[in-house]
């Protein structure tokens, strides 16, 4: 039978009582947003908070809207919730397209993309998406809120820029005109962590991408993006050679370790094939392409 | 701590420590041992109920997270001793052999139904696809789902 072990239990009732509970208890505290990364990680021992700060009450965490040129997600927004955003949709469907592949449609009820993202698995979803995407994650504490680009958030494998005593609040996604976004990722089977997943947000104007933002999951890009490919393509057509020289790039440039989803060179090789069809699907998909 | 919430429809308040999972609350506090408690991982599916009539994976939320909120459990589907048409539909289609998966089919089926009263077999098989079944090879389960989205008023099967 698992279990967590024993823990206390609090409800946060605002954004400023959160982090002042988290204040109070330092690192022995941890934020339940969702649960089902945290939840598993405590059956396991692999996470062992003496208190936990349930932060499902606070609406103000809530939402999905558009302010100036930029979405804002809110931290609490359920993977259900993004799946079927039509602000997300319209602007970017690489969210739909990434999300109808996280986990199953009853853990996407549950579980957030602010949950997913401090998990920081370096096969989730939503951190190669953000980088693609050029996101920016603003998170807050008791001084007030800083802003970390999405490019500069993950510091290694299950870790952050959030500290102790910090809330990551929303993630705010540019909304770049005009633009075209997709998402591919190979699993062993449905609703499995990604053996490779590549994401690609592309703008085009007079026959050439005039932007290119590339995330790649699951294969050790640095910071989930690749960021000569991306330089290589600005200014070029967007033909069938190019992408692929560029996919090829990204693909060089990630450090895959074998595992038990695949080998090394295998997952290089996925790299390649999913950015390639990432961009080419998003480069279709941009206006003025 | 003492947890309150609502069980199909009735408030149940027990003393129960906080570790304590949904799953083990409503089975073994509430006594309703229709929601399976399974693979203990969120992947297999058997202890989904309803909070607030979304469908969870109860063993991995907190009795506690769950306080305060609306539960249904697969005990709550049937209506004045009538079935309803997905408890129906798997009567009808043998959609089960052993049963274990049966409570979290019933209950996501339902819930699939309630938002797309016409699914296609891809979405029913989209739809379940957070849930194991290791008997039927699922072709009966989809198959009573969709028996109960053509028969959304034939519930004339007593309990």
């Amino acid at each position: 039978m698992q279990t967590p072990a024993p823990v206390d239990y609090v409800r946060a009732t605002s954004v400023a009582d959160a982090l002042s509970l988290l204040q109070q208890h330092g690192d022995e505290a941890r934020l339940l947003a969702g649960g089902h990364s945290l939840l598993p990680m405590m059956k396991l021992r692999l996470a062992r908070p003496d208190i936990l700060v349930d932060i499902n009450d606070l609406d103000e965490l809530r939402g999905i809207r558009v302010e100036g040129n930029e979405i804002v997600v809110g931290a609490m927004v359920t993977h259900a919730e993004i799946l079927s955003s039509p602000i997300l949709f319209e602007h970017y469907p690489i969210f739909r397209e990434a999300e109808k592949v996280i986990a199953d449609p009853i853990v996407r009820n549950k579980g957030t993309m602010g949950g997913s993202m401090c998990q920081a698995d370096p096969a989730e979803d939503l951190s190669a998406v953000g980088a693609a995407l050029r996101g920016t994650v603003v998170i807050q504490n008791a001084e007030g809120r800083r802003t970390v680009p999405m490019r500069e958030f993950h510091e290694g494998p299950y870790e952050t820029k959030v500290a102790d005593g910090e809330i990551l609040v929303e993630v705010r996604y540019p909304i770049l005109p005009g633009a075209g976004s997709a998402y591919e990722k190979v699993e062993r089977r449905s609703g499995d962590w990604a053996v490779c997943a590549a994401g690609a947000c592309v703008t085009i104007s007079g026959g050439v991408f005039t932007s290119v933002g590339i995330g790649i999951g699951a294969v050790n890009a640095e910071h989930f993006t690749a960021v000569d490919a991306e330089a290589y393509l600005v200014g070029k057509e967007p033909t069938a050679e190019n992408i692929a020289a560029a996919a090829q790039m990204a693909a060089d440039s990630c450090d895959p370790s074998a595992d038990q989803r695949g080998p090394a060179d295998y997952k290089k090789h996925l790299a390649m094939e999913l950015t390639k069809r990432a961009l080419t699907r998003a480069a279709a998909a941009a206006k003025g392409a | 701590m003492e947890i309150s919430m609502k069980i199909n429809g009735a408030e149940v308040t027990h003393d129960v420590e906080s570790r304590t999972l949904l799953v083990h609350f409503v089975r073994e506090n509430a006594g309703l041992r229709g929601t399976h408690w399974g693979c203990d991982t969120s992947n297999c599916g058997a202890c989904v109920l309803w909070v607030d009539g979304t469908p969870v994976k109860s063993c991995t939320m907190l009795a506690a997270s769950a306080a305060g909120h609306d539960i249904t459990t697969v005990e709550g589907l049937e209506k004045d001793g009538k079935l309803d048409p997905i408890q129906q539909g798997f009567i009808e289609c043998h959609g089960l052999q052993c049963g274990f998966c049966t409570p979290g089919m019933l209950m996501t089926g339902r819930w699939l139904l309630d938002n797309n009263p016409k699914p296609s077999e891809e979405e029913i098989r989209e739809g379940i696809s957070g849930q194991l079944c290791r008997c039927t090879g699922y072709k009966n389960i989809v198959d009573s789902i969709h028996w109960a989205a053509d028969h959304p008023a034939e519930n004339e099967v007593s309990a």
